[in-house]
């Protein structure tokens, strides 16, 4: 077994915890969010929704509550978007050909980069939630320890697979690409359709049609409906909005998620491996 | 290094044949063939864009092989890249080090990159460290480091997994003279423990004062290769100045001696220049005048300088040649 990639994860990790200001904005950015624009956002919404009664036995919540897994989704997106921004300096510094004359499988340098990026997302999310809670974001309302340890695993999952699509995507985009601001453009165009056309900041159902049908593809939305199914429970009522989920609906989405990374996955392998640096 | 003697081929550790290389249909080497010998500093001496680095990139498996054979450490490059990255150690042209790494991290991810077991990547650390000593700065990051400092940094890290080949490529661009001829201790002691070097350069000196062999490369092909001596020798421009107390008869006492190609007044008294190795024909040319009983004052011999081969092989000077 080889396992050369943890050197690429272990170089990334360093990378991280040297740059100070990157390392507090990457960690404070989310909680900025949650604490200006959810707070602000939640108080209008629920002005609004207080109007609409929920059905009888449903467990209504709160909007900000609400888009706290839309946070979660966000900033788990950014994150990861960015992931591969460190291969772009490393090719256009010329660092990037110490790591392709050597032995290491080329496949270990996009493992290595997943993975770190994966653990900054774990990191982030695990903020947004401590922090959440000091806000006043009802997560896992009145959940047994035991299945509060169980919804963290599965946001955790959810979270894990989602940031692998788009850091082997953000990967590959850094290896084809010749600079960083060619990665920013791409980044940019991608987050406000991947962001605004999905339930992450409100529920989809009041959609044109067409919106409708794209959110159903895209990624970021399977995310948000599995961190909301760990975090609320499968039935709850928010925004004048019933949800309800079933088993299957959450196994789809997260089957969703990992077709989305395995065809990711593919798509780098073939661009590492005919990647030419020098 | 000997002279003359049967070689077997296994000792050629780098073996070139008919090497082309095509960037969007821009030749950069235009069908080259040379061989290294196992323990030898061999040279690229050639200007910016020569073909150089496509060359050395080539060989260190970053660039795919489009045409020909090469074999470096017994592997071909194109079958068994994996075996041949295995083999070498490469300290690339300019300096590629992370700025915030330290002098540790930087050889530790090196180390760990070719899966050098954790006991002896931190011994080996140790010693690279104390070979080019840089110990005392192992906790600095990198970008705090002197330009010499970062080249030594490169070296210990080229050398780090013990490769029977070290790839140099312009390993003293951009260097004071001082440190440089630090660098050029470094590398003969590099070289004298036994790791082959193969160097590209367009410092005439460095390929001069380093090389056992030296190929001149140009527009993408090999001009001419040989030991230093060999292509100054191959000139036949050495020069004698000789100071008489009768230069007019000087002319007369050398008749005869075929090597010698023309005589003319200088300021430094008479110059001759001779055909063939100079140091052989000087002592007949001081006997001759000797017995025709004129005093000789001052002899010197001056040898052609790697600057005349490059310009007589070329056409051009090499200083001043850019990309």
């Amino acid at each position: 077994m080889a396992w050369e990639f943890l050197t690429v994860y272990w170089r990334e990790m360093i990378r991280f915890t040297r740059f100070r200001t990157q390392l507090l904005s990457s960690l404070l950015q989310p909680a900025l969010w949650m604490a200006f624009f959810g707070v602000a956002m939640s108080s209008n919404f629920n002005r609004f929704a207080s109007s609409v009664p929920p059905p009888a036995g449903v467990v209504p919540v709160d909007y900000l509550t609400f888009m706290a897994a839309g946070v979660i989704a966000m900033t788990t997106l950014f994150t990861s978007l960015f992931g591969g921004i460190s291969l772009l300096f490393d090719k256009n510094w010329g660092l990037m050909r110490e790591m392709l004359a050597s032995p290491m499988p080329r496949t270990h340098i996009m493992l290595g980069i997943s993975l770190s990026g994966m653990t900054k997302s774990f990191i982030q999310v695990a903020i947004i939630m401590a922090f959440g809670l000091f806000l006043g974001v009802q997560f896992f309302p009145g959940y047994s320890p035991a299945r509060v340890v169980v919804s963290i695993l599965g946001i955790f999952l959810f979270v894990g697979v989602f940031s692998l699509g788009f850091l082997l995507f953000s990967s590959t985009i850094s290896m084809r690409l010749e600079s960083p601001e060619g990665l920013q453009g791409i980044i940019t165009l991608l987050t406000l359709p991947l962001f605004f056309v999905s339930n992450a900041l409100y529920p989809i159902q009041a959609f044109p049609p067409l919106l409708q049908d794209l959110s159903i593809y895209n990624p970021l939305t399977h995310l948000v409906t599995g961190v909301r199914y760990f975090a609320l429970g499968s039935e709850f009522f928010v925004v004048g909005t019933n949800y309800s989920y079933t088993p299957a609906d959450i196994l789809l989405s997260f089957a969703y998620l990992v077709a989305f990374a395995a065809v990711m996955y593919a798509v780098a392998h073939r661009t590492f491996q005919k990647a030419v640096v020098t | 290094m000997g002279a003359g003697g049967e070689r077997l081929s296994g000792d050629d550790i780098i073996e070139v044949q008919d090497l082309e290389h095509a960037f969007n249909g821009f030749q950069a080497v235009r069908g080259i063939s040379f061989t290294v010998r196992r323990g030898e500093i061999f040279s690229f001496l050639g200007p910016n864009g020569a073909g150089k680095s496509t060359t050395i990139n080539i060989l260190t498996t970053l660039l795919p092989l489009q045409q020909g054979t090469v074999r470096v450490a017994g592997h071909d490059v194109a079958r068994e890249p994996g075996r041949v990255r295995e083999a070498i150690g490469i300290v690339f042209q300019d300096d590629v080090l992370d700025r915030d790494l330290t002098v540790w991290e930087t050889m530790e991810f090196h180390g760990r990159l070719y899966s050098i077991p954790r006991d002896e990547r931190k011994a080996r650390i140790d010693e690279m460290l104390a070979v080019v000593e840089l110990d005392a700065k192992r906790n600095e990051r990198t970008k705090n480091l002197s330009g010499g400092m970062k080249r030594r940094l490169q070296i210990a890290r080229g050398l780090l997994t013990q490769p029977e080949v070290l790839f140099l490529d312009e390993p003293t661009q951009g260097l004071d003279t001082q440190t440089r001829m630090r660098m050029w201790d470094y590398i003969r002691g590099v070289n004298a423990a036994g790791t082959t070097v193969f160097l590209t350069t367009h410092y005439m000196e460095e390929a001069d004062m380093l090389s056992d062999r030296i190929s001149i490369i140009d527009h993408g092909r090999i001009i001419v290769s040989g030991t230093p001596e060999e292509l100054k020798n191959r000139l036949g421009e050495d020069v004698v100045y000789l100071e008489t107390g009768d230069d007019a008869k000087v002319r007369d006492a050398l008749q005869g001696i075929d090597e010698i190609r023309s005589i003319t007044e200088s300021l430094r008294g008479l110059s001759i220049t001779i055909s063939a190795d100079g140091s052989h024909c000087l002592p007949r040319i001081v006997e001759r005048v000797h017995d025709a009983g004129i005093a000789i004052t001052s002899v010197n011999l001056k040898k052609p300088t790697m600057d005349d081969v490059f310009v007589h092989y070329t056409g051009r000077e090499l200083r001043d040649t850019g990309a």
